[in-house]
């Protein structure tokens, strides 16, 4: 039997019954829509999660007091919970640990900060000059805190573009106007480029200031809430990571190491943690697909055999004209993989489709992968031919005389 | 030709054994028009099942054209039923929405046929089963219980099998038409030369044929030429 004539019986009973065929058929629909809408979200999620880590700095590792280190790593950007590190600490790591590159003390909390009756809560970080080279912020207008100004406890600051824009109105001239921070003011004397990312972290929405007026005048005391040390390279990273370790252990004088009053964190541990953190959700969320999917392909082994068992005369008939075993397996066959194969056909645009609105809503930016549609098709054609095997097997095996006689 | 030696068929379900056929002897030489006759039960369609080659016999042998079909796998009485037999039923003879050509084709399809061959073929068979031309594409269920038996006929004819098969093809039929069914069988022998082996429980119909077997709760009690054959003009 020629191949068209195969796939000309196949449209020819595919039609017959349009509702039937396509009822069935909608729930591989679903099941590849929703396996290729789901895995974009989810990659889409965990590129947005890795990108905003990334804009904290590069090559980072962070110094924070507090609390003690359990097992595991604990990721916590908020400000620290102890007084235990000083700028003499952030003074020794630049001195004692010869693949550091740079290091920036800051000191860092939630103020309501006002200018000309405008007012908004947001982070301010007291830091010194390294602050820009150590966390990858670059300068839009104007300058970045100077050492002079550290020495010299200047009221100047630096705003990020969303604290500029909640201040001064979007894109508004801020540089030069004042703002007033817990009654005192400040001059504004740079602006810092957006660098995008939201959600923890957001370097966008910031003031910095000079550490030292900081520490007078905010905080009340010369304790640090961070410091960020930049390694030279990516491979020196937990070799800095533990050389800082000792280092303060040394200088705060405990020996046990699980005692320490301080945390250290490497942005590549939290880049690793919180892609396994999504990688599992993806994971999750394509289980939850994949078993609607499997859902679907019961659907196609249900229409099949009742299929099979409602034209149980029609295939003794065609049995008597000259049909062989293999004519009457591939004609269910192709039956059951057409039905899948359009319906994941359907659903990878349907996928697809969502994928891109929720991309066009700028939810997240998602975007669909060529090789989670091959892996579609893939899996919707396999699904046809399990889910379609055991019926047409059925229907080759029945015998014609059986067949002919059936009422 | 036909040729069958102490055929027995006994069915088993189970514990339950039943012989439906035993020791049928007989030869139809190419050409004959033979008619097999006997009461409902009596295992004329058991009988026309293995000489179909749509079962194997459980006692004696059959030759088809000297070939013994006793002892052929599924694929190879396929193969037989596809080049050497046409079948014509009694009902559901031809698939449901599908038109006349394509059905008068479907042997053909699965021989494999070429495309514009099939067409031509199924045409001229259709001719000599007597079908006008203007049903040719209609769908099967836009058809009458006559033009259904004869489109039945132009398939068992598409292949030019050496034997055609009909089981009680005029059973749904009213006399009229049955008639004209049995006077196309009639002219296929007749004309072209086909050998036919009619299968009735009506003494009427089976006067159409040249020879008839009597069959009688699974055995053959006569077989004898037809002194006084019905022709139908
Ligand atoms: N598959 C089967 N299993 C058991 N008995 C059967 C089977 N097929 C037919 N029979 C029995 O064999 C006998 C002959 O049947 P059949 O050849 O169809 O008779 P006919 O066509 O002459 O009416 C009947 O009694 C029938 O019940
Ligand atoms: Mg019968």
């Amino acid at each position: 039997m020629r191949t068209k004539d195969i796939l000309d019986e196949t449209r020819t009973s595919l039609s017959a019954n349009k509702v039937r065929s396509g009822l069935t058929m909608l729930g591989i629909i679903i099941g590849i829509s929703s396996v290729i809408a789901l895995t974009s979200i989810g990659q889409g999620a965990q590129s947005a999660i890795t990108a905003n880590i990334q804009s904290l700095g590069s090559n980072l590792v962070l110094v924070m007091p507090g609390a003690q280190r359990g097992p595991g790593i604990q990721i916590s950007l908020g400000r620290g919970t102890g007084r235990s590190l000083t700028q003499e600490d952030a003074d020794a790591i630049k001195q004692d640990v010869k693949e550091v590159q740079a290091v920036a003390p800051e000191i860092s909390g939630r103020y309501q900060v006002t200018a000309k009756g405008t007012n908004t809560n947001t982070s301010v970080v007291g830091t010194v000059s390294s602050y820009p080279e150590v966390r990858n912020v670059e300068i839009d207008e104007g300058s970045f805190i100077t050492d002079l100004n550290v020495r010299s406890l200047s009221k100047v600051a630096v705003l990020g573009p969303t604290a500029r824009d909640d201040l001064f109105g979007e894109g508004a001239e801020a540089l030069g106007q004042y703002i007033r921070i817990r009654n005192e003011q400040f001059q504004v004397v740079g602006i810092t480029k957006t660098k995008g990312g939201n959600g923890f972290g957001s370097q966008d929405d910031m003031i910095f200031i000079p550490i030292s007026t900081a520490q007078r005048f905010l905080a009340g005391g010369d304790y640090l809430t961070t410091i960020s040390v930049k390694a030279q390279d990516a491979d020196s990273m937990s070799l800095v990571q533990s050389e800082v370790t000792n280092v303060l252990l040394d200088r705060h004088h405990i020996s046990d190491p699980a005692q320490a009053d301080f945390n250290t964190l490497n942005q590549a541990d939290i880049v690793a943690t919180a892609s396994s953190v999504t990688g599992t959700f993806t994971t999750l969320l394509s289980a939850v697909a994949g078993i609607s999917l499997l859902v679907g392909g019961i659907g196609i082994m249900n229409m099949m055999l009742t299929t099979v068992t409602e034209r149980t005369k029609e295939i003794g008939l065609r049995k008597a004209i000259g049909a062989k075993k293999k004519d009457i397996s591939n004609q269910f066959l192709i039956e059951a993989i057409a039905l899948t194969f359009i319906g994941g056909l359907i659903g990878v645009l349907l996928g697809s489709a969502f994928s891109l609105g929720i991309n066009a809503l700028g939810v997240l930016k998602t975007t669909v992968s060529i090789s989670s549609i091959v892996l579609a098709f893939g899996v919707s054609a396999v699904i046809g031919i399990i889910f379609g095997y055991y019926p047409a097997r059925r229907a080759s095996n029945l015998n014609p005389i059986d067949a002919l006689r059936y009422e | 030709m036909i040729e069958v030696k102490n055929l027995g068929k006994t069915y088993q379900s189970g514990e339950i054994k039943f012989t439906a056929l035993r020791n049928a002897s007989f030869k139809i030489e190419d050409g004959e028009f033979v008619a097999i006759m006997g009461p409902s039960g009596s295992g004329k369609s058991t009988l026309m099942y293995l000489l179909g080659a749509l079962d194997t016999p459980t006692d004696g042998s059959y030759f088809l054209n000297g070939k013994n079909v006793a002892d052929l796998s599924d694929d190879e009485l396929a193969d037989i039923r596809k080049n050497k037999i046409g079948f014509v039923f009694q009902s559901f003879n031809l698939l449901p929405r599908t038109t006349v050509l394509r059905n008068v084709m479907l042997p053909l399809i699965y021989a494999g046929e070429e495309e514009n061959e099939r067409e031509e073929k199924a045409k001229i068979a259709l001719h000599s089963a007597g079908l006008d031309e203007e049903n040719f594409n209609r769908k099967s269920n836009q058809l009458s219980g006559g033009q259904i038996q004869r489109v039945a006929i132009a398939r068992a004819l598409v292949n030019n099998p050496s034997l055609i098969l009909a089981d009680e093809p005029t059973g749904n039929l009213d006399t009229k038409t049955g008639e004209i069914v049995l006077q196309t069988f009639q002219k296929l022998n007749k004309k072209l030369g086909r050998t036919i082996v009619l299968i009735t429980h009506e003494h009427d119909i089976a006067q159409h044929a040249d020879r008839i077997i009597h069959i009688k709760d699974g055995e053959i009690i006569s077989d004898s030429k037809n002194h006084n054959r019905k022709i139908i003009q």
